[in-house]
């Protein structure tokens, strides 16, 4: 089980990067708990500059823009 | 499965560098038979550019194959230019600049580092946290929306390189000029209370992942889709605009409340920038409608910087850092700015 943060103060990139990582999941079969952060505070603790950003269980994997499917499938 | 997703990187990078090559080639060839394409649909759809339809119907295909090639050109450089400059790359350059010179490298770093304003608040934080001045910060944060890729395209693509020149050179100069006043009018204390607790303690700081050239050719092409994919119907509806203007409305129908013998249009266009909230290309085609009948450069430039770099949205988003002292402060120090270049435009063409 993949604890899985998607930092963003909701604009239209979090949203289509939460869609994406929820797809891959699914289609690699890795069961993960999905949650969305949209505080400030919150997301700038991350050390993240840009969103969206992803962390996956307590790691920030990435940060600023929508990520390709392949770096997606490489987090599962 | 697609063959080329399972090939080596090294086979890949050579099919990127192969077709790069082709699309420079190509790029190169369409850009030079422009007047040619434009004067052949012209004249096989048996029109003269000596009626008011014709001289339309050539603008516009003259002015639309132009910018989407200058700005698919553009933008693809851009995108693989702003693989170098992550915004965490560009807060290490920033961090423990004086003002001053650190005002002129964030300005000059606002172009080529990736930016969106939805991220304007952490990166703002993110700025501080690692000890780039409040000034130096606000230089960053005004030249990077306002000195854009799709801009400086579109008005090289309509007016040429001189007018696309000095607008660089002045949101260059607006952005480093504002952030140096706000910097020494000292307003950290206007920040938020979430924010300046935030900053008293440590935190933690991302460091940049390496990219090889495959990477970086594909965040091009990437950047390509995304943009031009965006911009382009406003690029269109744009120029049909233009080139319905172009052909009917008459010369100097801009020029008795646009003109530059009138005192309070430039004031009268960064008021009305404000409210406004569009990307470059959306906006550019009107300005070239209204320069083309007569409105004077420095209103209309000063019109643009207004609607880009003081848009009350991106204030929304900022609010929730700073306190209304620093945002009224910041679009003050910025709309004066701005009035500036439009004043010295006007006085100078």
């Amino acid at each position: 089980m993949k604890n899985i943060k998607i930092l963003g103060t909701g604009c239209a990139r979090c949203r289509a990067t939460e869609a994406l990582v929820k797809a891959v999941a699914q289609e690699k079969g890795v069961e993960i708990t999905l949650e969305k952060v949209d505080s400030l505070p919150e997301i700038i603790k991350h050390g993240v500059l840009s969103t969206p950003g992803v962390v996956i269980d307590g790691r920030v994997v990435h940060a600023g823009g929508v990520p390709t499917r392949s770096e997606v499938e490489g987090w599962f | 499965m697609n063959w080329s997703t399972i090939a080596k990187p090294s086979a890949q990078l050579r099919q990127w560098l192969i077709g790069l090559g082709l699309g420079i080639v190509l790029w190169l060839a369409a850009y030079s038979q422009l007047t040619a394409f434009a004067d052949a649909l012209v004249s096989a759809a048996g029109l003269s550019r000596q009626t008011h339809f014709g001289e339309a119907v050539h603008f516009f295909f003259y002015d639309t194959p132009k910018v989407l090639l200058l700005l698919t050109g553009i933008v693809f450089v851009m995108g693989v230019l702003q693989t170098f400059f992550s915004p965490g790359r560009t807060r290490a350059l920033l961090s423990g600049k004086r003002e001053g010179l650190g005002n002129l490298l964030a300005a000059g770093l606002g172009i080529v580092t990736p930016f969106c304003s939805c991220s304007a608040v952490p990166l703002f934080i993110g700025f501080l946290s690692a000890g780039v001045p409040l000034g130096v910060t606000f230089s960053f944060l005004i030249s990077a929306p306002m000195v854009n890729e799709v801009a400086l395209a579109l008005l090289f693509g309509l007016f040429g390189w001189k007018v696309a020149g000095l607008y660089l050179a002045m949101g260059l100069l607006v952005a480093i000029v504002a952030g140096l006043v706000i910097g020494k009018l000292k307003m950290e204390r206007h920040l938020e209370q979430w924010v300046r607790d935030l900053l008293a303690e440590p935190i933690e700081q991302m460091t940049a992942e390496q990219l090889s050239w495959l990477q970086r050719l594909r965040a091009g092409g990437a950047h390509v889709r995304e943009i031009v994919g965006k911009v382009w119907p406003y690029v269109l509806i744009g120029i049909a605009l233009g080139a319905g203007i172009h052909g009917y409305v008459a010369e100097d129908f801009m020029a008795s409340f646009m003109g530059r013998d009138v005192w309070w249009a430039v004031p009268a266009a960064v008021l009305l920038g404000v409210p406004m909230y569009t990307n470059a290309a959306g906006i550019i085609p009107v300005v070239e409608a209204l320069i083309g009948k007569g409105a004077a450069l420095g209103t209309v430039l000063a019109f643009m910087m207004s609607v880009i770099a003081l848009s009350a949205p991106e204030m929304i988003i900022l609010r929730k850092a700073l306190q209304p002292t620093l945002i009224a402060t910041f679009a003050g120090v910025v709309a004066l700015g701005i009035l500036c270049v439009g004043y010295v435009f006007n006085w100078l063409l």
